[in-house]
C-alpha cells in the first residue's frame, strides 16, 4: 500500500503568487482528505515560506521559486526552494521575532509558524546560492476514516 | 445590524464638492450612481477591504485573505485614514477573512504602535478558529482585545 504522488511548480517571486502557491498546495493535499484545520495549517506554512523567498531571498529583484510537493501514504512533504541571497545564520533567522526587514512590518514569526503548523521543518541555505525549506506533515487519519465509514454503515443497517 | 453610514465618507464628500447634487429624480439617480461607485471602489480595494470611520474609531472590514501581498495596500490606506481623521481606536473585523499569516500580525502590530501613544486601543472581531489560533500563538492577545461583534468592540472602546 505505497500511495505516492508528486508535483513540481515553478513561479516568479511576485507577491501575488503567495496566494496562488498556497492554494495549489491545498488543492494537491486535498486528496489526502485533510481536516479544515490541517488545510489551514498547510496554507499558512506555505504562505510563510513563499513570502520569505519573495522578500528576503530576492530582496530587490524577481527570481524563480520552485515548489515541490510529495504525497506518500498520508504524509505531505513540501519543498520550497529559491536561488536568492541565502541565509547566513539559520538558527538566528529562525528565532521568534527576529527579522531583517522591520520597515516592511515583518513580525519575525514566519519560521515559528512553519514549525508550529507542520510536523517537521528543515532549512538548508548557502549564502549567494539560495535556500531550501522542507516541511512535512501527516495529514488525515486513514484508519479513523475507515472506522467512521464502517460505523455509518452499521448505523444505516440499524435504521433499515 | 452594522451601520454603513460612514462608509466611503471621503468619496462622497469629495463628489458633493463638485456641485453635482441636484434634487428629485436626478438626485435619486445621483445617489444610486454614488452607491454603485462605492461598490466598485470597495471591489477595487484590497480584495474588497472596506473602511469605516465612526467618531475617532476606524473599523477595517477585512475581506479575502490577509497575506503579505494584501497587507501592503491595507497598511497604506489605513495609515492615511488614521492621520486624516485623528483616529484613536481601531477595530479589525475579520468576518470576511478565512486566512491570515504572519503578515497580518505585522499589520496589527504596526497600527498598534501608531495609536498606543495617544492612548488608543486595538480590537479584533468575528475571528474564525484558524485566525484565532494565529493570534494566540503570536501572543498578540496581550496587547489587543477580542470581541464577538463590531458593536461589542465599539461599546468597549468608547
Amino acid at each position: 500500500m505505497n500511495d505516492t504522488n508528486e508535483m513540481l511548480l515553478e513561479f516568479e517571486s511576485k507577491s501575488q503568487n503567495e496566494s496562488f502557491a498556497r492554494t495549489v498546495v491545498a488543492a494537491f493535499a486535498a486528496q489526502l482528505d485533510p481536516t479544515i484545520e490541517e488545510l489551514a495549517d498547510i496554507k499558512t506554512a506555505v504562505s510563510e515560506a513563499v513570502t520569505n523567498s519573495i522578500i528576503h531571498g530576492y530582496v530587490d529583484c524577481i527570481g524563480k521559486i520552485r515548489m515541490k510537493c510529495v504525497l506518500c501514504n498520508n504524509e505531505l512533504t513540501v519543498e520550497i526552494q529559491d536561488f536568492g541571497v541565502g541565509i547566513d545564520n539559520i538558527p538566528e533567522a529562525m528565532e521568534p521575532l527576529y527579522t531583517t526587514r522591520p520597515e516592511l512590518e515583518r513580525s519575525g514569526m514566519g519560521f515559528s509558524f512553519m514549525e508550529a503548523f507542520m510536523d517537521q521543518l528543515e532549512v538548508q541555505s548557502t549564502v549567494g546560492e539560495g535556500t531550501v525549506v522542507r516541511m512535512k506533515k501527516r495529514v488525515g487519519k486513514p484508519d479513523k476514516i475507515k472506522d467512521d465509514t464502517q460505523q455509518t454503515k452499521q448505523q444505516h443497517l440499524v435504521h433499515d | 445590524m452594522r451601520s454603513h453610514k460612514c462608509l466611503f465618507l471621503s468619496h462622497r464628500s469629495a463628489l458633493y464638492d463638485e456641485g453635482n447634487v441636484s434634487q428629485g429624480k436626478e438626485g435619486m439617480k445621483y445617489m444610486q450612481d454614488l452607491k454603485n461607485q462605492g461598490r466598485k471602489n470597495a471591489r477595487a480595494g484590497e480584495e474588497g477591504t472596506t473602511y469605516e470611520v465612526l467618531k475617532r474609531c476606524l473599523i477595517i472590514h477585512l475581506n479575502g485573505e490577509l497575506d503579505h501581498h494584501n497587507a501592503i495596500g491595507i497598511r497604506e490606506k489605513a495609515d492615511k485614514l488614521i492621520e486624516r481623521n485623528h483616529i484613536k481606536h481601531i477595530v479589525f473585523d475579520f468576518s470576511g477573512t478565512n486566512f491570515m499569516d504572519s503578515a497580518g500580525i505585522g499589520v496589527i502590530m504596526g497600527r498598534y504602535k501608531k495609536v498606543i501613544f495617544i492612548g488608543g486601543k486595538i480590537a479584533v472581531t468575528n475571528l474564525n478558529s484558524t485566525v484565532d489560533r494565529i493570534f494566540r500563538l503570536s501572543g498578540l492577545y496581550k496587547i489587543i482585545e477580542k470581541h464577538d461583534t463590531v458593536e461589542a468592540a465599539l461599546n468597549h472602546l468608547q
